[in-house]
């Protein structure tokens, strides 16, 4: 077992089981949080034990033993965790270690940790104790605080936590009475009354409900909002816990972080009973629809599922830190070279000297106040040259810029605070705001390249919508045309009381036809079977909800699947409601008539078989299977020796369904005789009490029933296009960033899906590859390459076209669907592949397990340098959107799973163009300034320390007061750059919409790069030289003392760099007013009360400085001097050489944006507004 | 999607309606959270560049010009005397002589006044190659023992100079060991010039940072004396030469005041100076001068800030030109999107 093994975590090979049979038509599903982990976190060799536990079966040994209503007896062996939680991470006697342990793991505060250690040494004190810590102590403070904070809400909402209360069965006593949360212990047993939040995962043992079952909301837990069914098992369900006492023993496996899967058995009056994850309630849900329920805690406090499940958000590097590294490392170079330069001199120096030093005034090597005359602090030219190098990189420290780090978190929460707040990025339809999970990727979201795109839900909005049948294969889709019916069509009555669906789906007159009339005929017979699978074969769970008219009740069909939703409500619209399910039968109004079928078994969905089946007794005694399922795994378990025809037409219905776009299902039935019924009966109870695999016994007992299958039909069901999705495709594309879907779905639906949602055009060429063999992939691929060479060879200089709207090349599609895909990844072929899909301006995958998605991902990341983000909203999308530099997780239909994983979170996928276009572009350009503008800040400092250590005879004197130099960085500066990186933007919004190809601004990397870098060290060191050699050469042969010119060089520098800023920033408004302003004279007022303290050597001087003016008119020398190249610079470059940005920021200023946009290619539906920008 | 009816049914109605707005967790908008705030978009258009250089040159030159008549206005006379001031026999072993207590150090110096001066003629000593900024040398003090008695024991940054006889010395340190002790007297004509010692200091520095009530101790009692010796019985705060040299200068080139000469001279007088060459700056290769001076508002002679003035005052103007030139011969419209790169090929510009 590998512990600290890298992002992602291998998948399980045995995925748990999950009833989902809808995604069985589409959907590799693969869920389980054990997934769910992208970082290797703490203990995670404990994790993965547990993980292993969870998915071998039960074995006695790692079983853990609970003792129903003992908790004494429970408690007693093992250390099972009591029910308080803590999510806090520190307590008051480890704030101080711990948080600063975590701080220190940056290696930057390492590095000033060091100088500042460096600095207490005696020979080496270039600054005073207190000033050379200070800077590091006040970025540790502010951190510190910012953690104090956080966790003291912690700590209160853990307080919170623990102090609710339940009713909990008393020791040996016979009835229940509240307890605090943290105080529940494994073992005893608890009530709960509706509405209720669950303290603990338990075991049911009884509900109100006579059946034993219970519904939980578990939004909380998965953020899955439908209600879910959970039942109490027949042999507790009968006890009365409060008056006769209860008994037992459970078995249950350690704890886990998989919310799906529990293996257990219960030990009651003898028998042995086998518990599965519907029997398990968990900590976080709320019980609904169900008077109390009361259950046996198995998991109390951490060892919980939720709070298993509570990892840490995600941890990435942006981009541009990477780069901002390689430049550090650039300046600790150039850190090294003065250090250098300033020791060899001071060494030349000395050597030349050594004879004066002993008497000079200034130097005084001898100690003549000690008796044997020795050498006062001085050890030699060697070790002097040592120590000069070592005071040299403590004055010279801020060449790293310690702040910076500060300031990009501090920004950085500005922009997701804004981001966060973008009224645009909020989505009605669910109610969510953008989310902000990683706070450190911000300005990622302005390089990217890649965007690869999940379908359902995603680009869809996974609201399924049944849209037509193929019943004995007769396609019946008339019902778009049709009107809404009138409701008794499928209203049932119950007393005196009519009872309808929630929901209406248009019916296809000529099926209804069929369906009222057609009792006797085989076609009537087969529709009504098709219904009446529809209708039985699944897992929903019928609800009734009140309305304001007392004879009237809505059914809502409660499920976890969108499409059985869709399906039951389609059945219901043709007389077959769904009205009653208990743990052993369901009750169903067959056009009228009340029936009641008895569910004899349930063959769970799962990824392999990518289909369920029921067995249900029938009123008329026989015993029917019902099985749906994808088509490819169905026709597989399909007799098909006879209706050789109606397969055959089924199957182009199939293919016809999927070219509109739909999600199609299979449904399939056998009659079963009464031997195989017992064969299969027995096997089955068999395997459903197993206590060691379990799972794989299930699943043998349903591969061996399920076969020989009568084809009853197809379903359509159609997933809706999200709003938007065309014209965010279009931006994206035209802002250079390839889009390709990665999709389940089979190859039609998914080239279905690409036209509607514009990713594939009609002059687009299509390379398919379907292969299915590596040496077929292999021909496949090689075709591919030399068709998209023999394009460019037409072509050429057409290479990167898809920015350009006058591409003349002919766009290619590469679609390539799984099968061929498990020949390629992780082979040889992958090269080819990466050649092939990077040629082709859109790449869609179908049939993609979650592996594979993660794979492709892989595959651009790992050959390019271009920024990849993922994009989806299922479980199976967590390893792509891990995989991904940036993930974003669509908060929609699917539970959190995605979003739990993901650095961003959004309702809608057209989010993601003002997501990336305009904040994304913001965050980047704001960032790439602040970086490159610190470095320059700090730099033109040290320069200008240097210059003057030229002339102290290389002794490393700062006529700058060392209070000074410690704030200039941190006070004197720090505002206006964060201000800016978080206010500062280039274009408006309207703009950056309309104009898609700015984005690739970021992309091209145009504002952070080497040669910009170099650029702005060369202005730097011009700046430096403009303030220190100009009063140098004023003052020269002059009475100035040290102070007076150190203050001058304090305010000229600072001054200067905040008019630098001023001069960069784009947009003023009342707060960059403020900042740049308010900074310089807090910088004057600063100066002017260090100088006002009369212990320090500088004692007045700035008054004495100020009142000359030759003060004043170096101070406007120096700025205008500085100044002038990089003015110039800027503007001949943004006249003669104006940046796409330039050009529309003047077109903002003076264009008449909507009169060009009549002369421009239309191309967005962003349109703006018909006013000019201010 | 359809869970919204199931978990509001057990609520009553008044919630039902009331909660959509409660929990809307819609964004307020204000324009400050969608970043709208008014705000000031400044281009650099053509208009702007060229007056911006335009106005910088002709502020920066009349400033220039200024400062180069102000720096001619002052009249100077700088005399090298450290060579000079040795006797002949002395020549190859300036050390010996200086550090020999026995020698004459008396030296007389003439001058002629270029210009007329007018008063006050300030006096000033100047050393070069003195690095008075050295990190030895300017931690070498106590502030503290120089404001008040009570710290009189606070020499610890004094070191090497802190203690002498095993008590501590006041003022202790290098800067004070260290202190100038040429003197100059100065006559026009066999007539005595004054020269006005007092008010030499900066007055912040004798009352808040030269104390009072602290009087020279144990001062130069050392086997080494480094320079002038102080009068015990006149407190700290009243040695202005001490003052005066322990503001430390920022340079290794740098003038003192000495003192003022309050009556005007006129052109081609000639002053005599009898100057008292105690100072060893032979040991460390430095040089002394006598300076006097006269001051305008920019401070002593010093031509360099009105060249510089001039230079970039001349080379805005120049870069204005340019720009004017540039636009002209190559001019672009503003904000014009065929200028857009995705565009520029279909527009047919160059680019």
């Amino acid at each position: 077992m590998d512990h600290d093994r890298p992002s992602p975590p291998p998948l399980l090979p045995e995925p748990p089981i999950r009833l989902d049979p809808a995604a069985r038509s589409t959907r590799v599903d693969l869920i389980s949080f054990a997934v769910d982990s992208p970082v290797p976190r703490r203990g995670s060799r404990a994790d993965s034990e547990r993980l292993a536990t969870s998915q071998k079966e039960l074995s006695d040994d790692d079983a853990r033993l609970v003792y129903i209503n003992d908790p004494a007896k429970t408690n007693e062996r093992f250390e099972f965790a009591g029910n308080s939680i803590r999510t806090a991470k520190y307590s008051i006697l480890t704030f101080l270690p711990r948080n600063l342990f975590e701080q220190f793991h940056r290696v930057a505060y390492v590095y000033f940790l060091v100088i500042a250690i460096l600095n207490q040494l005696p020979q080496l004190a270039v600054f005073g104790r207190g000033a050379s810590v200070l800077p590091l102590a006040f970025v540790l403070l502010v951190t510190a605080v910012k953690d104090a904070y956080e966790d003291w809400r912690r700590h209160r909402s853990d307080r919170i936590e623990n102090g609710r209360v339940a009713s909990v069965l008393a020791d040996g006593g016979r009835q229940f009475q509240p307890m605090l949360w943290k105080d529940i212990r494994v073992g005893e047993i608890i009530k709960i009354a509706a509405n209720e939040t669950i303290p603990c995962d338990m075991v049911l043992l009884s509900t109100s409900d006579s059946t034993g079952v219970a519904y939980v909301q578990t939004i909380n837990l998965d953020g899955e909002s439908n209600l879910k069914t959970r039942y109490a098992k027949q042999e507790t369900l009968s006890k009365s816990v409060d008056k006769e006492g209860f008994a037992g023993l459970i078995r249950c496996e350690r704890p886990n972080r998989n919310i799906y899967g529990f293996h257990a058995n219960m030990e009651i009056d003898g028998k042995k009973v086998s518990l599965g994850p519907s029997n398990i309630v968990l900590r976080g849900c709320e019980l609904k629809n169900t008077a109390w329920a009361v259950g046996v805690a198995v998991y109390a406090g951490r060892e919980t599922k939720v709070m298993l499940n509570s990892s840490g958000t995600p941890s990435k590097r942006s981009r541009l830190e990477t780069h901002m590294n390689r430049e550090t490392l650039l300046l600790s170079g150039l850190l090294i070279a003065l250090s250098s330069v300033v020791c060899v001199l001071a060494g030349i120096w000395l050597g030349n000297h050594k004879d004066e030093l002993d008497y000079s005034p200034y130097f005084r090597k001898r100690n003549f106040s000690s008796d044997d005359e020795k050498y006062y602090n001085y050890y030699g030219i060697g070790m002097q040259i040592f120590f000069t190098f070592l005071m040299s990189v403590i004055v010279f420290q801020i060449m790293i810029p310690i702040s910076l780090y500060i300031s990009m978190e501090l920004v950085r929460l500005g922009q997701a605070y804004f981001m966060i707040r973008d009224a645009s990025l909020y989505d009605e339809a669910s109610n969510s705001r953008f989310q902000c999970r990683a706070l450190n990727i911000n300005e990622d979201l302005g390089q990217i390249k890649y965007v690869f795109s999940d379908k359902t839900g995603t680009l869809t909005e996974n609201k399924m919508e049944f849209q037509c049948a193929s019943i004995q294969g007769v396609d019946y889709s008339g019902g778009k045309a049709s009107s809404p019916r009138d409701w008794e069509v499928c209203s049932v009555v119950v007393g005196n009381q009519f009872w309808r669906p929630k929901l209406l789906v248009k019916t296809d007159p000529e099926l209804v036809r069929l369906l009222r009339s057609g009792r006797e005929t085989r076609e009537g017979m087969r529709a009504r079977e098709f219904f009446l699978a529809l209708a039985a074969c699944n897992t929903i769970v019928p609800l009734t909800v009140e309305t304001p008219d007392p004879k009237q009740k809505l059914i809502d069909y409660q499920g976890e699947s969108p499409d059985e939703v869709a399906l039951v409500y389609a059945a219901a619209a043709y007389g077959f409601v769904l009205v009653e399910r208990t743990s052993g039968h369901i009750v169903i109004d067959v056009l009228g008539e009340r029936l009641r079928f008895d569910v004899l078994g349930l063959h769970e969905f799962d990824s392999d078989r990518k289909r369920m089946s029921v067995i249900i007794g029938c009123p008329d005694k026989t015993v029917k299977l019902f099985v749906k399922g994808a088509d490819n795994s169905m026709f597989g378990v399909i007799e098909r020796s006879i209706n050789l025809d109606i397969i055959h037409a089924t199957e182009t219905h199939l293919h016809a369904y999927s070219s509109l776009g739909l999600r199609t299902l299979v449904i399939g039935m056998r009659e079963l005789g009464s031997a195989e019924f017992i064969d299969w009966q027995s096997a089955y109870e068999k395997a459903s009490t197993a206590l060691m695999g379990r799972g794989s016994l299930l699943r043998a007992v349903a591969a061996n029933v399920e076969c020989n299958l009568h084809i009853l039909g197809a379903s359509g069901i159609e997933d809706k296009l999200q709003r938007g999705v065309p014209e965010a495709i279009e931006s994206l594309r035209q802002a250079g960033i390839k889009v390709w879907v990665l999709t389940g779905d089979k190859q039609e639906t998914a080239i279905s899906i690409g036209y509607s949602c514009r990713l594939l055009t009609s002059e687009m060429t299509q390379i398919v590859i379907n292969s299915h063999s590596k040496d077929s992939c292999r021909k496949s691929l090689e075709d591919a390459i030399a068709m998209t060479n023999k394009l460019a060879a037409i072509f050429p200089g057409a290479q990167n076209t898809i920015t350009g709207t006058g591409s003349p090349r002919i766009p290619l599609a590469l679609i390539i669907d799984g099968t061929s895909l498990v020949y390629i990844l992780e082979t040889e072929l992958e090269e080819e592949l990466f050649k092939a899909a990077t040629a082709c301006d859109v790449v869609l995958c179908c049939r993609v397990a979650p592996l594979q998605k993660a794979g492709i991902v892989a595959l651009i990341k790992n050959r390019t340098d271009d920024m990849t983000l993922a994009i989806g909203d299922g479980a199976n999308d967590v390893s792509m959107i891990q995989m991904a530099d940036v993930g974003v997780g669509i908060s929609g239909q699917e539970g959190r799973q995605a979003v739990m994983a993901s650095d961003f979170a959004m309702g809608q996928f057209r989010f993601l163009v003002p997501l990336l276009l305009v904040h994304g572009h913001w965050n980047y350009q704001r960032m790439a300034y602040m970086i490159l503008y610190n470095f320059y800040r700090n730099a033109v400092f040290v320069f200008m320390l240097f210059w003057y250590v030229l002339y102290t005879a290389f002794s490393l004197t700062t006529a700058i007061t060392e209070w000074s130099s410690v704030l200039y960085s941190v006070i004197y500066t720090a505002l206006p750059t964060i201000v800016v990186g978080i206010l500062d933007k280039d274009l408006s919004r309207k703009t950056l919409l309309k104009y898609p190809q700015l984005y690739g601004s970021g992309q091209r990397e145009e504002r952070y790069n080497l040669k910009l870098f170099i650029l702005t060290m060369m202005d730097t060191v011009w700046q430096s030289l403009a303030i220190f050699f100009i009063p140098f050469l004023a003052y020269r042969h002059s009475t100035i003392d040290g102070s007076s010119l150190g203050d001058l060089w304090t305010l000229a520098v600072v001054i200067l760099v905040n008019i630098h800023l001023a001069m960069d920033v784009l947009r003023w408004n009342w707060i960059t007013h403020a900042s740049i302003w308010g900074c310089i004279v807090a910088t004057a007022i600063c100066v002017i009360i260090i100088d006002s303290m009369p212990v320090l050597a500088g004692y007045w001087a700035i008054y004495h400085v100020m009142g000359t003016g030759l003060f004043w008119l170096l101070l406007l020398g120096i700025t205008v001097a500085g100044m002038v190249p990089r003015f110039a610079m800027k503007a001949f470059t943004e006249y003669f050489f104006p940046s796409d940005i330039q050009i529309a920021r003047e077109l903002e200023k003076f264009g008449n944006l909507d009169a060009v946009a009549a002369s421009e290619i239309p191309m967005s539906t962003f349109s703006p507004r018909h006013r000019r920008f201010i | 999607m359809n869970s919204k009816g199931a978990s509001t049914s057990g609520g009553d109605g008044t919630r039902d309606s009331s909660a959509p707005r409660r929990n809307s967790k819609k964004p307020k908008y204000s324009k400050f959270t969608q970043q709208e705030l008014p705000a000031c978009k400044p281009i650099l258009t053509p208009a702007w560049i060229i007056t911006s250089f335009a106005l910088v040159g002709l502020v920066f030159v009349p400033i220039g010009l200024a400062s180069l008549s102000a720096s001619e206005q002052v009249v100077e006379i700088v005399d090298r005397y450290d060579i000079d001031c040795i006797p002949e026999q002395f020549q190859k072993n300036q050390l010996a002589y200086i550090q020999n207590s026995e020698t004459n150090k008396t030296c007389t110096r003439n001058l002629i006044v270029p210009k007329k001066m007018n008063s006050p003629v300030y006096v000033y000593y100047q050393l070069d190659n003195f690095y008075q900024n050295h990190r030895r040398y300017v931690k070498s003090r106590s502030d503290k023992q120089l404001r008040s008695t009570a710290y009189e024991q606070v020499t610890d940054s004094c070191k090497p100079e802190d203690k002498a006889n095993g008590s501590a010395i006041v003022p202790c340190g290098l800067i004070a060991w260290s202190l100038f002790n040429d003197t100059y007297k100065f006559s026009l004509d066999s007539k005595v010039l004054e020269v006005n010692k007092k008010n030499i200091a900066w007055k912040s520095d004798q009352d808040h940072k030269f104390g009072s009530d602290v009087y020279p101790k144990n001062f130069q009692s050392g086997e080494l004396i480094g320079g002038a010796k102080l009068n015990a019985s006149i407190p700290l705060s009243e040695q202005e030469d001490l003052i005066v040299w322990m503001r430390t200068a920022a340079l290794p080139t740098f003038r003192k005041l000495y003192g003022k000469i309050e009556v005007d001279l006129e052109l081609n007088d000639k002053i005599t100076v009898v100057i008292q060459n105690n100072y060893n700056t032979y040991g460390f290769g430095g040089k002394k001068k006598l300076v006097l001076s006269t001051t305008t508002w920019i401070g002593g002679k010093n031509d360099f800030l009105g060249v510089a003035y001039l230079t970039v005052g001349g080379m805005c103007l120049f870069l204005a030109i340019c720009f004017v030139l540039l636009y002209v011969f190559k001019p672009r419209t503003l904000g014009d999107p065929s200028y857009l790169s995705w565009n520029r090929n279909a527009a047919g510009h160059p680019s």
